[in-house]
This record gives structure tokens, C-alpha cells and sequence, in this order.
């Protein structure tokens, strides 16, 4: 079993037309992701990649089945193609789309309270299920199918780690790379219930880093359920440089404190194994797995 | 993209905010002009930096004649600021900002900011505004009440008016004329895509009316393709220059004091690399994270800014290729600029993932030598052993 995908995951990619679009939706069907279709408004009809496309999400859901989106459209674009996802009642959406302006995301989020709808990012690497689906811009290579679940904020940190995993021998049910943007879709606290209620899931890490406070509200999450499955935690960030404030009584009021420090306190409080050093995460679950065996 | 106080007023006054007059000055003579322009018996003078915490470390004087704004701008002028927010390397001081002082009935606190947590506009409103409110706020002295403005839709005026009187404006047209004001800035929030537009102090005045005494702005640089007229506001003789070019090449650059060049591709990487240089007892010259984006021209910009920086002693490339940047980007941009530079120093180099053997086909085809190491922390510790022998020969 697997998270958010698997092998019934049919896909439809907004924007495939674009660069980014053709580039990675062809890299994905090489993986073995079953890409069912492409949205593009204005070209519906038409053929790309030998598959057909669409005007809108919810033709191309209708005629190809299809549930999950992966969205490449430009940030001018961006939060209209994932509103509109949402709108058709998609049940998966995965946003990889940099730079999407944050008033913007402001509009996705309100849409996403009215829906059941689950956005994964923007600006996330995507999702990865090893030799079961792809849906992202992740180079492939170093993952191997496996029972240790990856929560990510950061792209290059998860190749980094996915490749740790692998050389200690351990492999990956999936990978989540939940979006480096501060206003997001899938939080990190949902995506561990996720991986809580998957029963292949053997343990979970969890990569962090300064800002904001999802950290916080996951240490909160396992404090209250106590998950019987170890989860190894990276928090990076501690020797950020600090750039010159603009201060406001605003960041004083949001509170929570969002240092490294602060996070890795929370997280060894809710019972995380937190990994000495960044190279030393796959010894890190390693060690826990070999001890929850 | 942070603005400027008289810019951020200038973008107030246009969306229909007061403000007390005022003049931008570069020079003393332009400052004594602008006040004597003003006319008025009280005068402020500003110093336009991009970070808060001025008034309290001298960069705000309060002066009487012209004259006086002449010599209080000349003490201000090319001088480095140091606030609380500055950190210690402070900001230098290019221009003043010469106002007609505000005579306030009472001074308030209003900001609109974007509330990560709920991922909703939120407003805080107090009673007492003040340039310390910070450590105010955390000492208990004051307080802000706090109301969501949603995506950005007009409030209620029920709402608005109740949010005027907890923060005690009771009397006659106040309440009515603060919920006006709290749409207008709602409209400059959202029209020109803020992340930040604090009033501290907003002034109440004695005909009944409100003025912005300071003004904070941040513009979402994600939004700026909507923007283009806010681009030009972008000040390129701030401090951070040489992080704004870095930043148009892709390029998330930031100086610190040490003699380790940093380079990585991606944020979380470029974090991780940070702390493992510390946990070996290195010193970082930079942090510099490449983006996704990046060309390998752009890359060979940033390490011409670590090659030309003379504290480098030597080079730390961290690279994970991903399915976007693989790693031969990174190493043609490497040999581009050492290439350009001339300049040998020790550059230690892990290179994981997408196309990491290419990359080193890359390395020997520029005939760059670069000490090649399997993993990251083995990188570390060379590329600090490296610095601190005083960049040792290859």
C-alpha cells in the first residue's frame, strides 16, 4: 500500500502542452505512470504526448476517469487551474508550480474548505510511490519500494534522504513533498495521519526546517496518538543566516516560535527520533527500525 | 520587496490615506530646502532605510528650522545606521525623508499582514501605537485586537466599526470614518498584492481624522508580473544589491563572515549544508542556494561572487541533482566561472543524483580540478580543513 497514489491513480496534467508540462508528463509515462490526459484551455480536442486534450478539468475527469491532477501551469495561472480542480471535485491535486503569489493561494485554501478535495503544494517536488506511480519532478533512480514514509518541505533534502534510505537498505512506500511555500495544501500533521493509516507504512520520516509552524503542530498531533511505528525526524536550518527584519507587531502576534531549536524541542518531546546530522538520517531509521523489528 | 517609508506613503496617499506632507532629500542642502518648502514649526527627519527600529536608534530627530533639518539630515546622510533590525552590520542611510511633524489627539496601531495558520488576511488594530510596541506587545503593556479579512472581500461595517471601538474610538464619526480607512487599506492590500502594510503610529488628529505617521510595506515579489509600475521601486543602491542581481539569476545569495564559499541547489540542502559546516567547526562566507531555474550561466555568476569574494578559502559545492537541475548544470557553471576568474582556490565538490557522473566529464573537460568526495560530510570537513590551512594548494 501507498499514500495519496497507486496503481489506480489516473492522471491528468493541467498545462501539459507547456515545456514543463510535455517535459515531465513524458518523463512520468517512461516511469510508468498512467497519464490519462492533458488539460489546456483552448486546445481541447487536439492530441499531445498521444493523448487527448481538454478544455477544462471537468471534461477531461468525464472522459478519461481520471483522479488526479498535476498542475504545471504558470504562476499567473496557477491558482486558477488548482480552484478550478477543486471546483470539479478532483480528488487528488499535486501543484508544482513555483512562485505562485501568496494572496493568491489565499483563494485556493477558501476553496479547499468547501471540498474534499487534497492539494498537494505548490511548489512541491510532488508525490512518489516507488515502481507504482510517479506524479512530480523528482529525478528517479535512487528510490527503492520499501515501508518508510517520507514527509518532506524541501525537494533537494528529499533526493538527499531518499538516497540515504536506499543505501541502508530500507526503501520508500511513498514520498510526500508537501510544497516549500508558506500557504500550502496538504499539511505536514495530515500527511502523518496518512501515513499512520497506511498499514505499510513501517515508519516515517519527517524533514523540516525554520518557519512557520507545522512542525509544532505535528509534535502536538503525535503527542495526543502516540503512533506505534518510530519516526525519524531532520530539522535544517539551525545556522540560517538572519536577514535584516522588516519587523511588525504581526509576526509578533503569529507567536509561535519558529527557530530550528523550537521545532526539534517539539518534535523529541512528541517522541521523534531526531537524526544527529543531515547525512545521518538513513542510519538514524536504520537503528529505529532494526529496534521496532 | 520591502518598500521604503515614502514609498509606502506615496502608495497610501494615491489609495486615499492621509499622510503628512513631505519630500524626499539625498543631500543636506536638498533636506534644508525641503523643509523650508514645508513651512511648518515642527519638522521631521527620516532616515529611509529598509528595516524598523529607526526612531530608537537615532535615525528619526524632530527639528524646529529649516537649518536645523539641514544639520540633522548632514548627520544622517551616508551614515550606517544600526537598529535592533538591522543586525550588526547595519544599513546605510541614502536618503531622508523631511516631514510637517503630526500633532496627534491619540496614536494607534493598524497592520493588514497574511495569517499563515488560517491562510487569511488578518488586521490588528491597538489602542496605542508606538515604535517600541514590539517589546511592548511582549512585556504585556498593550495589546492588539485581531479580526480576519478573509481572502480580501469587504469587511462588514458592523465589524469594522466594533473592531474601531475596541480599540477605543467611541466618539461621534471615528468608528465610521475608521471602517472607511480600513477599506481603503484593504483595497491597497489587495490591489497591489502586500504582504504587509503596517500604520505605526496611525494618528488620530484633532479635526477628527487619521494620518499615517510611519508606513511599512511589503509587495509579494511572487506577484510583482502583476505589478510592473512597484518593479521600478526597488531600491538598487540598497545594502542587499549584490543579492538582488543574485536573485534575478536564480540565485537565493546571502553574505555572511566566514571563508567557506557555500554552494548548494535547493533551500532545504543549502539549510542542511549550513549546519553541518558549523557542526565542523567551518565558517561560512555565503549561503547560497540555487534554484531549480537556474542556467549554468547563472550559476557561473554566483561562483563569481564566491570566487571574487577574498574571504573564500575555499569552495563547498553540495549538489543532489533532481529531475529539474541535474548535475552537470552546476558543474558548467563552476568551470564557466573559474574559467573567467582565473582564480584557484581548493573547490570540494559531493555530487549525488541526476547526471552526477556527467557532471564530473563536465569538471574534466573545463580541466577544473576539484576535490571529489562521496558523500556530503566527508565534503564538509575537507572543504573546512581546506579554509582554515589558509586555502592550501591543490
Amino acid at each position: 500500500m501507498t499514500i495519496l497514489v497507486d496503481q489506480n491513480t489516473r492522471v491528468i496534467c493541467q498545462g501539459m502542452t507547456g515545456w514543463a508540462g510535455t517535459h515531465y508528463s513524458a518523463a512520468m509515462l517512461e516511469y510508468g505512470t498512467r497519464i490519462v490526459g492533458g488539460v489546456t484551455p483552448g486546445k481541447g480536442g487536439t492530441y499531445h504526448l498521444n493523448l487527448p486534450v481538454f478544455n477544462e478539468v471537468a471534461d477531461a475527469m468525464r472522459e478519461t476517469g481520471a483522479n488526479a491532477s498535476m498542475v504545471f501551469v504558470p504562476p499567473e495561472n496557477a491558482a486558477a487551474a488548482m480552484i478550478e480542480a477543486i471546483e470539479a471535485g478532483m480528488p487528488l491535486v499535486v501543484a508544482l508550480t513555483e512562485r505562485v503569489p501568496v494572496q493568491d493561494m489565499l483563494r485556493v485554501r477558501a476553496a479547499l474548505k468547501q471540498s474534499s478535495t487534497v492539494l498537494v503544494g505548490p511548489n512541491s517536488q510532488g508525490v512518489l510511490s516507488p515502481g507504482v506511480c510517479k506524479i512530480g519532478v523528482m529525478a528517479t533512480g535512487s528510490e527503492r519500494k520499501g515501508q518508510i514514509g517520507i514527509l518532506s518541505r524541501s525537494a533537494s533534502l528529499t533526493s538527499e534522504v531518499i538516497a540515504q534510505v536506499s543505501a541502508v537498505g530500507l526503501g520508500q512506500s511513498t514520498t510526500v513533498g508537501i510544497g516549500g511555500d508558506a500557504i500550502h495544501g496538504l499539511s505536514m500533521r495530515d500527511c502523518m495521519q496518512l501515513f499512520l493509516a497506511d498499514r505499510d507504512t513501517h515508519g516515517v520520516i519527517v524533514i523540516g526546517e525554520i518557519g512557520g509552524s507545522e512542525e509544532q503542530e505535528l509534535a502536538e498531533l503525535l503527542t495526543e496518538i502516540k503512533p506505534d511505528i518510530p519516526i525519524v525526524g531532520l530539522v535544517v536550518g539551525r545556522h540560517a543566516p538572519t536577514e535584516r527584519r522588516m519587523g511588525h507587531a504581526g509576526a509578533f502576534a503569529q507567536s509561535a516560535a519558529n527557530d530550528a531549536q523550537s521545532k526539534i524541542n517539539a518534535l523529541e518531546e512528541a517522541g521523534v527520533i531526531i537524526a544527529k546530522s543531515p547525512h545521518l538520517v538513513g542510519q538514524a531509521i536504520r537503528e529505529a527500525m532494526a529496534v521496532s523489528v | 520587496m520591502k518598500l521604503h517609508e515614502f514609498q509606502s506613503k506615496a502608495l497610501l496617499s494615491a489609495g486615499g490615506i492621509g499622510v503628512p506632507e513631505g519630500r524626499v532629500a539625498l543631500t543636506a542642502a536638498e533636506a534644508r530646502d525641503a523643509a523650508a518648502a514645508l513651512g511648518a514649526t515642527k519638522i521631521a527627519v527620516k532616515s529611509q532605510i529598509l528595516a524598523g527600529g529607526r526612531g530608537l536608534a537615532g535615525g528619526v530627530q524632530l527639528v524646529s528650522t529649516p537649518e536645523q533639518a539641514g544639520v540633522a539630515a548632514a548627520a544622517m546622510l551616508g551614515r550606517t545606521l544600526v537598529t535592533e533590525q538591522t543586525g550588526p552590520a547595519g544599513s546605510r542611510v541614502n536618503r531622508v525623508l523631511i516631514e510637517t511633524a503630526v500633532r496627534p489627539v491619540r496614536n494607534l496601531y493598524l497592520s493588514l499582514s497574511i495569517d499563515v495558520a488560517s491562510a487569511e488576511i488578518m488586521v490588528l488594530a491597538g489602542a496605542e501605537g508606538s515604535e517600541d510596541i514590539e517589546r511592548r506587545l511582549q512585556s504585556g503593556e498593550t495589546r492588539l485586537e485581531r479580526i480576519s479579512m478573509g481572502t480580501g472581500n469587504a469587511l462588514a461595517e458592523d465589524v469594522a466599526i466594533n473592531l474601531a471601538k475596541r480599540i477605543g474610538l467611541v466618539s461621534s464619526d471615528l468608528p465610521s470614518a475608521f471602517a472607511q480607512l480600513l477599506d481603503q487599506l484593504r483595497r491597497i492590500f489587495v490591489e497591489l498584492d502586500a504582504t504587509l502594510l503596517e500604520i505605526n503610529p496611525l494618528a488620530v488628529t484633532e479635526e477628527g481624522g487619521f494620518v499615517a505617521v510611519d508606513a511599512k510595506m511589503i509587495i509579494d515579489d511572487n506577484a510583482l508580473f502583476r505589478h510592473p509600475e512597484l518593479v521600478a521601486l526597488r531600491d538598487e543602491h540598497d545594502d542587499d544589491a549584490v543579492e538582488l542581481v543574485a536573485q534575478n539569476r536564480q540565485l537565493n545569495y546571502l553574505r555572511m563572515d566566514g571563508n567557506i564559499g557555500l554552494a548548494v541547489n535547493g533551500a532545504g540542502l543549502g539549510l542542511a549544508t549550513l549546519d553541518m559546516v558549523y557542526a565542523a567547526n567551518g565558517k561560512p562566507a555565503n549561503f547560497m542556494d540555487i534554484r531549480t531555474t537556474a542556467t549554468s550561466l547563472d550559476v557561473a555568476h554566483g561562483f563569481t561572487l564566491l570566487l571574487n569574494n577574498p574571504a573564500v578559502r575555499s569552495i563547498l559545492v553540495n549538489v543532489h541533482g533532481g529531475g529539474m537541475q541535474p548535475c552537470d548544470t552546476i558543474a558548467d557553471g563552476l568551470g564557466i566561472a573559474m574559467r573567467r576568474t582565473g582564480r584557484t582556490c581548493p573547490v570540494i565538490v559531493r555530487l549525488a543524483g541526476n547526471n552526477a557522473e556527467y557532471a564530473r566529464f563536465r569538471f574534466a573537460n573545463f580541466g577544473c580540478k576539484v576535490i571529489d568526495c562521496p558523500d556530503m560530510w566527508t565534503a564538509v570537513t575537507r572543504a573546512t580543513s581546506a579554509a582554515q590551512s589558509n586555502g592550501e594548494r591543490l
